[in-house]
């Protein structure tokens, strides 16, 4: 499959951030972080154990806040209505709201298929049951997973293979109508069948919807993305075009890094 | 490489002599197990044997009596019924909202690592601590009186640290990644709680709440000090009446005793005769706290066949 060529940064921006600090206490985790989403694009963040993509990541939705300690700074802008997602002003739940996210191991609730998906709904205060059966159905249909499941979702999540729970986990955060999808490393507790099924999601789901991912795996960078971002010590040191990076980095630890001399 | 045969010889020497420890100290441990089990056996099985001939239905459904062949438990084993229900009551929902505020919204800092100290303090003082406690603040302060609602305060108070930290532990061992799940898809604190906290945690809560109850249920000196009265041959009102509104709370002010008092009160009898009576009812209490402790084990068996993590 061949892509056209990207622009250098993306054409249309979803997100942003500008000048972007992160500290926990007093380690300063990110410094100075400036990335661009484009929309209905992928971003990969890779970088070595500890560089900070994790952290980059979990910033968008605020996750951060529910530990104490923690402080941004600089700005995190959610086009197209520029709200500074990090403005303390700015209440973490409707971030939250607007922003999903897919972790590291498949967490479903202990409870049905069909709660799990339907929980974002629910805690709108959702209760009209043909709209939550639609929005179960859709969610699914998108995951790849409504085939599958169709005749069992009051069934436990905890049923469901590994690869089905993580596209469990994807529906359950579909099914809230995201601007963007966040996902932290969602393959790196599954096989590489799994794998293989959730990155292919991955490609299908850019057509609805805005992605970043952090991967800790390089090939799977160069597979499913469109930009991608090289972090190490809290520096994003490269970014740009997911081609570019891999084929001919312009920084020598970018080039380290993709070449496997370390990390 | 290969070994030489003596060399071979020397290892499984070596192995065999490392396992004659583990076979030691397997042999002491069972000992131990068996000396605590068979103790706990004797004392139960010489109680049952003993107070053999009392257990017909008449000791359930007759009151004490100075005839020890007549005497009952009816007052007894209603009163700690009404004592354990008001005890439940009371310690259940506030030691479950106690331990959820504790660890869900408590701000970290040095006045919640006092009170967290002394909960944990509170755990073990000494349960006639908490009658005397409760003779001031109850009985005399409140004027509660010498009732199943100040017996029932009193034990509540006496388990409340138990149920606090069983619901703490049980909110603990729930992963922080169910949690940021529910919070990611933009749940409020309380919904969170309300949710997947409380509903998790459950088994460990319901756990903890009954081996709490097993406790308060044998408890007599917290009891004696707030004054259960010793020999009661009336039942406190009915909580059902046949006139509007039909419930009635009379029975919480009514005198009462409870079965730990009632053996104590016929174990100090000299006559033998009472023993008898003592032992059976001693008998019943164990099998009481006993069947308490199976359901708590198979509630826990029962809520977390759902949960994995």
């Amino acid at each position: 499959m061949s892509t056209p060529t990207l622009p250098h940064t993306p054409a249309k921006i979803k997100a942003e951030t500008k000048n972007f600090n992160f500290y926990y206490g007093d380690f300063h985790a990110l410094k100075n972080i400036n990335i661009q989403l484009g929309e209905n694009q992928v971003t990969a963040l890779i970088g070595p154990s500890g560089c900070g993509k994790s952290t980059l990541l979990r910033s968008f939705n605020r996750m951060h806040d529910l530990y104490a300690g923690n402080r941004y700074e600089g700005e995190l802008i959610l086009h197209p209505d520029d709200t500074n997602l990090i403005d303390p002003r700015v209440d973490p739940i409707e971030v939250r709201m607007r922003l999903s996210m897919v972790f590291q191991k498949p967490n479903p609730f202990p409870k049905s298929i069909y709660e799990n998906v339907i929980y974002g709904q629910r805690v709108r205060g959702v209760k009209n049951r043909s709209i939550l059966d639609d929005k179960v159905e859709e969610a699914l249909t998108n995951a790849a997973l409504w085939n599958e499941v169709k005749h069992r979702l009051n069934d436990m999540a905890f049923a469901l293979s590994g690869g089905q729970q993580q596209r469990l986990c994807i529906a359950r955060a579909l099914a809230t109508d995201p601007e963007v999808l966040l996902f932290d490393e969602p393959t790196s507790a599954l096989d590489p069948i799994a794998t293989a099924s959730i990155e292919e999601l991955i490609g299908e789901l850019k057509e609805k919807v805005t992605i970043l991912i952090v991967t800790h795996n390089m090939q799977q960078a160069a597979r499913v993305s469109d930009y991608t971002a090289y972090m190490y010590l809290g520096e994003m040191v490269e970014f740009g075009v997911t081609d570019e990076i891999f084929i001919k980095p312009k920084d020598k630890r970018t080039e380290d890094y993709i070449t496997g001399r370390f990390g | 490489m290969s070994l030489p045969p003596e060399e071979i010889a020397a290892i499984r020497a070596n192995i065999a002599s490392r396992k004659t420890n583990d076979l030691i100290f397997a042999t002491i441990g069972i000992c131990c197990l068996g000396f605590a089990l068979i103790t706990i056996a004797a004392l139960f099985v010489d109680m049952a044997v003993t107070g053999w001939a009392r257990f017909r239905p008449e000791f359930f459904t007759e009151f004490p009596s100075r005839r020890a062949a007549q005497a009952g438990i009816l007052s007894a084993w209603v009163g700690s019924l009404l004592v354990m229900t008001v005890t439940a009551m009371v310690a259940i929902p506030l030691g479950v909202a106690a331990g959820v505020w504790l660890e869900e919204y408590a701000p970290k800092h040095w006045i919640t690592d006092v009170i967290e100290i002394n909960i944990n303090n509170l755990a073990g003082v000494p349960s006639i601590v908490f009658g005397l406690l409760a003779l001031g603040l109850f009985v005399y302060t409140f004027g509660l009186g010498q009732s199943v609602r100040t017996a029932g305060l009193t034990l509540a108070l006496l388990i409340l640290p138990v149920v606090i930290v069983a619901t703490r532990e049980a909110i603990r061992s729930i992963p922080l990644m169910v949690r940021e799940a529910s919070f990611g898809l933009g749940a409020t604190k309380w919904q969170t709680t309300r949710d997947h906290i409380v509903p998790y945690s459950m088994p460990g809560i319901l756990t903890g709440i009954i081996l709490g109850m097993s406790r308060a249920i044998g408890e007599t000196a917290p009891i004696i000090t707030i004054g259960a009265l010793t020999f009661i041959a009336f039942l406190p009102p009915a909580p059902i009446t046949d006139v509007a509104p039909f419930i009635s709370f009379e029975w919480l002010k009514a005198p009462f005793t409870v079965m730990p008092i009632q053996i104590f009160n016929w174990t100090s009898r000299p006559d033998p005769a009472f023993h008898a009576n003592a032992a059976a009812a001693g008998a019943i209490l164990v099998a009481m706290t006993l069947s308490m402790n199976a359901l708590a084990i198979y509630l826990r068996f029962r809520l977390r066949r759902n949960i994995k993590w």
